[in-house]
């Protein structure tokens, strides 16, 4: 990031944050219902980012995130409304979140499908397979994953409503992207990823195993979008419907885009969207615009399409440069 | 300390369509430097590929340390002590010095690489052997030479005792060519031994302790650089006499054809690649441009020949404006274009021959009439061009694919010739190819220039501008460092201006 950009960063979050404590003086509770929504978009947002930028920066494109989310939503609640366990649920979600990303890396590794062909496959498989099996009847009897105070965190004002006061797993998506940051950019593991993403010849010279970290990466990812299909069905929403992911697969890609496959800014990107997509929730509420909904509802996803052109204006970030080749030895 | 440092024992290796390696054996022993010499193709590569662990032989052993050892993987190799610098550097161009050196073998804490124990590691190596280096660099930001020493203590790092070389000093100029020499011979004082490999005659005898030189995968001769001299190592590599210069006979240089002025072109991610150039081109004469790679030569040729548009400045052909022409444009006004990537935009390989031989005017008379293709002309023509530029092929009906990189090169020069050309482009024209394709290719250009035609000759060997420019420019981070009349040209005033040192 060049030190113009971080101005014009640090100048746009003063700028948030004055014009929300104004909104907030004016209108405690609606205020407090946007951020909220922001954070609770953003989770999803960010663990599909996630997702994605491990696999990029591995050198392998995943646009199979929407159907990680789905098929993992399906799994977590199924598994939750059988056993009435959230916990199970949840750990049933990131099982099928592996097994995707084991199933996109044995396409797009092993097999050597081309890779946009091969997070198509999960996206349609995912469609078909949650339609087919999708049981109305079903319901989470115990409610959905419930709000954690954090002691006197909690009681911050706004803020404290706003990131102290939330349900388990957007706590540990928190956590996560500091794990990941630390991980990707501090951790040997990390090094040998970039690596892989960057010169897959140079790391094959030195030992490392291209296809085999691959294929680890990938599938790990998956677990990511995996918690983040359990996040969707069991925490922000409590039930599962069809296609309930909502094209937040797809726009987790231009998330991290934006965040330049970094956890943090991926987290910054996706509380920016987040926000639009709360703002466009409130406004139907309200019924603010005297418009049909359904253009109210497109607001995050014109959000995105401007956003993205700019951002390919300002500086844009290089890709890594094996992104969506094959590796082949020697 | 053991006899046999690294040896090859009776190694074969097919590759589909080539014998790469046929029986080949070879030792190094610590402490020497053992050159592998041997044209393009001549199985070198593979042959330490194989001794690094990357290819399997198919029959045949692979000696590490008076050991017979069957090496998986480079992994294994580099655990015993071999280290490899490639052709193509195999480095991560956006991470440190510090982080390319030590990749793979990470100093760590807890699954944390530890940057400060690495850094420190590098730079008592740099110290250690003399090879200067700044560990937080990027190796983006660096010039090839860095680069390469960067690889070099990579190996180092890995505590190699043996240290192979492919191709080190194709990238460098003359005299850092000269001091990865000393470097080299300063290693094998703590009795490292190195396999440098080249098809420069001069390094070898310069450089090497012995030298095996290979041909089409065989050893052809095992020699010391006291039993033989330049003339003697390219007769075994070629495998009869070769005269190494052309003759030539003094220019005739008459009106000005290509005139340049003020010429700047990007390159393909928007930097400026070539720099305001002004230079012009005389019927009947070679202006060479000499130049490391990669400083905005193949931008300036692009730009010359129609493929990439200018961003400012003019390019006249015979006195008239082609700044914005297309390339078809150009070279109907008697351009011929030798590009520098013969299987990109020489040939297109799953066409045929013949059909190849008329890429540049199959849309005119006599080849095509109302746009259909006249197979029997094309054909006709094709053959003419095999019989008069030599292409050694079975039939005219193959596919480019199938000529190998010389007789491809044949067939393109004989294509471009054909015509009755004003002004012949030649851009590396002789990369890649044997040596008697190289003669035949020389004296054709020559030919061209005594007919009267203006040649911009481009090329990263500074023995070919040598031997065929009439004058010489020296081409340097997108800029004219200087041109000189080749008499007053030598390797050493040429090579300094290539490393942008005017004195
Ligand atoms: N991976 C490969 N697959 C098929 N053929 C190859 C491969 N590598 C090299 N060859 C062929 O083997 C021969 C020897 O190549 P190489 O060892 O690269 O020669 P050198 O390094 O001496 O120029 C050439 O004909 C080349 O085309
Ligand atoms: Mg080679």
């Amino acid at each position: 990031m060049t030190a113009r950009q971080k101005q014009l960063l640090y100048v746009g979050a003063a700028l948030l944050v004055v014009m929300s404590w104004t909104f907030y003086a004016a209108d405690g509770p609606q205020t407090t219902a946007v951020l909220a929504g922001t954070v609770r978009a953003a989770t999803l947002l960010a663990l599909g980012a996630m997702c994605g930028m491990i696999g990029e920066r591995s050198g392998v494109v995943n646009i199979g995130i929407e159907g990680q989310f789905l098929l993992s939503a399906f799994a977590a609640f199924t598994i939750a409304s059988m056993t009435g366990s959230l916990f199970l649920g949840t750990v049933a979600g990131i099982g099928m979140g592996l097994i995707m990303g084991w199933m996109l890396a044995a396409m797009a590794v092993g097999l050597k499908v081309d890779q946009i062909i091969a997070g198509t496959v999960l996206n349609i498989a995912a469609l078909g397979l949650t339609s087919f099996f999708y049981d109305r009847s079903r319901s989470l009897g115990m409610g959905k994953y419930t709000n954690i105070d954090l002691g006197p965190l909690a009681e911050i004002p706004l803020v404290g409503t706003v990131f102290f006061s939330r349900p388990p797993l957007t706590y540990l998506t928190m956590v996560l992207l500091v794990v990941v940051h630390i991980a990707l950019f501090r951790s040997v593991w990390g090094m040998r990823t970039r690596a892989i993403g960057e010169h897959p010849g140079a790391a094959d010279t030195v030992g490392i195993d291209v296809l085999k970290l691959r294929y680890f990466n990938v599938t790990i990812a998956g677990g990511l979008a995996g918690l983040g299909g359990s996040y969707l069905a069991l925490e922000a929403v409590g039930t599962f419907s069809r296609a309930m992911s909502g094209g937040r697969g797809f726009l987790a890609l231009a998330v991290m885009i934006f965040g330049r496959r970094t956890p943090f800014g991926a987290y910054a990107a996706a509380l920016f969207f987040g926000f639009t997509t709360a703002l466009q929730n409130q406004f139907q509420l309200n019924n603010t615009f005297d418009i049909p909904p359904q253009f109210v509802g497109m607001l995050p996803f014109v959000v995105t399409i401007i956003v993205v052109a700019l951002s390919g204006l300002i500086g844009s970030m290089r890709d890594p440069a094996a992104l969506g080749q094959v590796y082949e030895k020697g | 300390m053991s006899e046999v440092l690294l040896a090859a024992r009776n190694v074969t290796k097919q590759f589909p369509g080539v014998l790469a390696n046929d029986d080949i054996s070879a030792q190094l022993r610590p402490g020497r430097i053992l050159a592998l010499l041997g044209e393009n193709g001549a199985g070198k590569s593979t042959l330490v590929n194989i001794l690094f662990g990357m290819y399997r032989p198919d029959s045949g052993e692979v000696v590490i340390k008076d050991e017979i050892v069957d090496l998986h993987g480079p992994d294994d190799a580099i655990s015993r002590g071999i280290g490899m610098v490639h052709q193509h550097f195999q480095l991560v161009p956006p991470m440190r010095v510090v982080e390319n050196i030590v990749l793979g073998a990470e100093p760590s804490k807890r699954g944390l690489v530890d940057l400060a124990e690495a850094r420190s590691r590098v730079v008592e190596l740099s110290q250690r052997y003399g090879l200067e280096i700044d560990p937080d660099a990027l190796v983006e930001d660096l010039p090839v030479g860095m680069q390469q020493r960067v690889e070099i203590l990579k190996a180092l790092y890995r505590e190699a005792d043996v240290l192979i070389l492919d191709e080190p000093t194709g990238v460098l100029t003359p005299q850092e060519a000269d001091h990865l020499l000393g470097v080299l011979r300063e290693l094998t004082a703590t009795g490292l031994g190195i396999v440098f490999i080249t098809h420069k005659l001069r390094e070898v005898l310069a450089i090497a302790d012995d030298i095996v030189v290979l041909r089409n995968g065989r050893v052809v001769g095992e020699t010391t650089p006291a039993e033989t001299n330049e003339s003697g190592l390219a007769e075994m590599m070629v495998g009869r006499s070769v005269v190494l210069r052309v003759e030539k006979s003094a220019a005739q240089p008459a009106d000005v054809v290509l005139a340049v002025d003020e010429l700047e072109v990007n390159d393909d991610r928007g930097h400026l690649a070539v720099d305001g150039l002004s230079f012009e081109v005389r019927a009947g004469e070679v202006l060479g441009i000499a130049g490391v790679e990669g400083n905005g030569q193949r931008e300036l040729v692009e730009a010359v020949t129609g493929l990439r548009h200018p961003l400012s400045g003019t390019m006249r052909i015979n006195g008239e404006e082609v700044t914005n022409g297309s390339a078809r444009d150009i070279s109907k006004k008697g351009v011929a274009h030798i590009p520098e990537d013969r299987e990109k935009h020489g040939v297109i390989s799953v066409y045929s021959l013949a059909e190849n031989s008329v890429l540049n005017r199959y849309h005119r008379s006599p080849f095509s009439l109302r746009g259909v293709l006249r197979r029997d002309v094309i054909d006709r023509h094709a053959e003419d061009v095999v019989e008069e530029f030599d292409v050694r092929t079975p039939s005219i009906a193959v596919a480019a694919s199938s000529l190998s990189g010389g007789n491809k090169q044949k067939l393109i020069v004989g294509r471009e010739f054909s015509d009755d050309i004003k002004l012949l482009i030649a851009a590396q024209p002789t990369r890649g190819i044997d040596i008697g394709a190289i003669e035949f290719i020389h004296r054709r250009i020559l030919e061209q220039r005594d007919k009267g035609a203006a040649v911009l000759l481009v090329s990263a060997e500074l023995d070919e501008i040598l031997g065929l420019s009439d004058r010489i420019a020296v081409l340097y981070d997108g800029k004219l460092m200087d041109v000189l009349d080749a008499q007053d040209a030598d390797r050493e005033r040429v090579g300094l201006l290539m490393a942008g040192i005017t004195q």
